[in-house]
């Protein structure tokens, strides 16, 4: 295997949020059933890694937060064809809100690192049940890596000068951006498409023995920043919206032809919103 | 925000919340705070709509609206603090310097830790933009607060004056309240369009406090190379639009989408889309509306074949008018749109188009 580059790539299991459903009664979620997934975001930046690794030559690292059962997540990486796997697991990390888990993420990347130093993290574009968008920039300002955000495309990378040259999606345009290693980068959704795991893979990743870190193996200094301690943000209330008042009124015609029903709708609505007259057809003019 | 490492919901944790007691320290931060994004010579409109907010929330604790602005020399920053002053700013902390140029994280982020440190706001809201959550996220880490991303209410809880940010969970299927406790700025962003615009008052006016930039550009490692500007006639502007008419995986083929252009183009109106329709490819991801695409507050929003699913629903439901089509009477859009067609988009559609063109031809007339 080649060593030219280390890369860690965060990953973290959630639970399939197209499949949970709100009970209707209670307003708790129903979770009995709903499976979990690698978030979709992380996965866009494995796939990303995985080129870098079949262009360059890189070590993969997947690292994840979470309960014992996140290992399935990261075998799910290693079987796409990253190396190692990390599970970072003790009880004191449950309650983390973005900047917990920033830091006890952190943490770990400075102990991988003293075993082999890091040229790259990679974090998705953001989680689809935290969905914040946080714990990538959080972990490069502690780790005081540089930090890319929203990356469509990895140029080039010249390992010698450890230089790298990116493409970003910023308001208004992309930027090209040349910076340093290390370097943290969260990738854009949709710039790839992942692989198919091979069968040797499926094979390696099935056997293969998942570090399990505790807080003392992942070098955890500051025991008040992890967890439900260290969370700055609590969340106060969970409440399910109100749901806008009326229903629909149904446009219904005796003769039901599409014509009628369309000449309906507009008296209607022009009656009702007089407003909305002013602003149909309007643009181009 | 709570990134629960386990997938259970966020538990409310209401302990201790009545009897709380800032710490001394933190109590010198005063103020209310709205970082004013700018690109290409004016001023984002999520910054408005933020100062809009962050009027409420100043007069509510009776402190004054800062508006932050950042920039090089010559990028009209002096008009973009005025135009903070016309949305509610009572004063605007300026800091120009060549660096600040473009966006770029590291420089951002130092003028705005620095500025926070020094002048000690209670509250810093930001646009939930790619710039905005890029610098919201860096900063927070640096000045090891509490951020809250994409809220959808912002509101001071009587009891403590502190900030109660509410937000969607669960792909919207669940609304929770955040609030920062101990630490100090509390801090959230917003997407672009959720709070509404405030009108713009002309005769504001406010103070400008300039503040140096401690950063030379040899310090900073990130250097842009080249701006490759969006072709501006090829952007969609969704969130902006005051009329869209979009589709949904009921438009059955690719092919079929043209009925959706067609009575888009009549209207003056942009092509929206939900997510299925975006991953097989019928149009582009830019014109996806809802809880991972853009959030749309249009006054009129057309949905043909849009079965109204949570995560899509939030991002439409804004919208003042909303007429659904859909061949199902019990299709979930149904239950909050404005007006409802049970039938077959694929015939209603171009009827829609016609009856629209025939309007605007006799409404031509009469003037
Ligand atoms: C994390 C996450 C994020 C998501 N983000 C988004 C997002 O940002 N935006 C989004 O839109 N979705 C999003 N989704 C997907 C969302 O859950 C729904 O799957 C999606 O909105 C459904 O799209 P649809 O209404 O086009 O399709 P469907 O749910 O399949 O509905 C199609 C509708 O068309 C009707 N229909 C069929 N034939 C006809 C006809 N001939 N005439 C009229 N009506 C007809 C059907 O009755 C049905 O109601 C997300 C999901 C997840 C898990
Ligand atoms: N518990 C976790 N374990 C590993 N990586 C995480 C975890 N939480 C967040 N991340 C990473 O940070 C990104 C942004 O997450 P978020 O800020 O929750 O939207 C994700 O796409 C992951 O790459």
């Amino acid at each position: 295997m080649s060593l030219n580059m280390h890369i860690v790539v965060c990953i973290k299991q959630v639970p399939d949020s197209a499949q949970i459903r709100v009970h209707p009664v209670t307003n708790t979620i129903m979770r009995q059933g709903v499976p979990a997934i690698v978030n979709p975001y992380d996965l866009v930046a494995l796939e990303e890694a995985l080129r870098l690794k079949d262009r360059y030559g890189a070590r993969i690292t997947v690292l994840s937060m979470g309960p014992p059962q996140a290992e399935g997540a990261l075998r799910k990486a290693l079987s796409f064809g990253a190396d190692e796997a990390i599970l970072l697991t003790d009880r004191s990390f449950a309650g983390a809100d973005t900047l917990a888990t920033s830091y006890a993420l952190a943490s770990a990347i400075r102990k991988i690192r003293l075993d082999i130093p890091v040229d790259l993290v990679f974090a998705g574009k953001q989680t689809i049940d935290g969905d914040t968008a946080q714990v990538g920039p959080g972990i490069a300002i502690r780790l005081k890596m540089q930090l890319l955000t929203y990356v469509s495309k990895i140029e080039t990378i010249d390992l010698d000068k450890s230089e790298l040259t990116v493409q970003r999606r910023a308001e208004g345009g992309v930027q090209v951006l040349k910076t340093r290693l290390p370097a943290l980068i969260t990738v854009l959704e949709g710039i790839n498409e992942m692989r198919f795991a091979t069968m040797s893979d499926m094979f390696r990743a099935a056997r293969y023995p998942i570090r399990v870190w505790d807080k003392d193996a992942a070098g955890i200094e500051d025991i008040s920043k992890i967890g439900l301690k260290g969370s700055p943000t609590v969340v106060s209330k969970v409440f399910a919206p109100t749901p806008r008042t009326q229903k629909a009124e149904i446009i219904q015609t005796q003769s039901d032809q599409p014509g009628d029903v369309a000449a309906t709708l507009l008296a209607k609505m022009f009656a009702r919103f007089p407003q909305l007259r002013d602003a149909i057809g309007r643009r181009g003019e | 925000m709570s990134n629960p490492t386990a997938p259970t919901p966020p538990a409310a944790r209401p302990a201790g919340r009545r009897k709380f007691e800032l710490d001394p320290r933190l109590k010198a931060y005063k103020g209310v705070w709205v970082f004013i994004e700018h690109e290409r010579g004016a001023v984002h409109p999520v910054s408005f709509e933020l100062l809009g907010e962050g009027r409420k929330l100043a007069d509510q604790l009776g402190v004054e609206l800062a508006g932050v602005v950042l920039g090089a020399a010559g990028e009209h920053t002096r008009r973009f603090c005025q135009d903070a002053f016309c949305h509610g700013a009572d004063l605007c902390f300026l800091l120009e310097d060549p660096v600040l140029a473009q966006y770029r994280n590291q420089p951002y982020s130092r003028a705005l830790t620095d500025l926070v440190n020094k002048h000690q706001p209670e509250i810093l809201l930001l646009g939930a933009t790619t710039l905005g959550r890029d610098l919201a996220g860096s900063v927070a880490t640096t000045l090891q607060t509490g951020l809250t991303a994409d809220c959808t209410g912002l509101a001071i809880d009587p009891e403590n004056r502190s900030l109660a940010a509410t937000r969607p969970t669960f792909g919207g299927s669940l609304l929770c309240t955040i609030v920062t406790l101990n630490y100090r700025p509390q801090m959230a962003t917003v997407r672009p369009r959720v709070m509404s615009m405030p009108a713009r008052n002309d005769t504001r006016s406010g103070r400008v406090i300039e503040e140096p930039l401690a950063l030379l550009e040899t310090d900073v490692v990130t250097k842009l190379l080249e701006f490759i500007a969006d072709d501006k006639r090829a952007e969609v502007n969704l969130p902006f639009a005051d009329i869209i008419v979009a589709g949904g995986r009921g438009m059955k083929r690719p092919d079929n989408f043209q009925l959706v252009r067609d009575l888009a183009e009549v209207l003056g109106a942009e092509v929206g889309a939900t997510r299925p329709v975006v991953q097989s490819g019928w149009v582009s991801a830019d014109h996806q509306v809802g809880q991972s695409g853009k959030t749309v507050r249009p006054k009129l929003y057309i949905a043909a074949g849009i079965s109204g699913a949570v995560q899509h629903r939030v991002g439409m439901e804004g919208s003042d008018v909303i007429v659904a089509i859909n061949q199902d009477a019990s299709a979930p859009i149904f239950d909050f749109a404005t007006y409802g067609i049970v039938g077959n988009a694929m015939q209603i559609l171009p009827a829609l188009t016609a009856a629209f063109r025939q309007h605007l031809a006799t409404e031509k007339l009469a003037v």
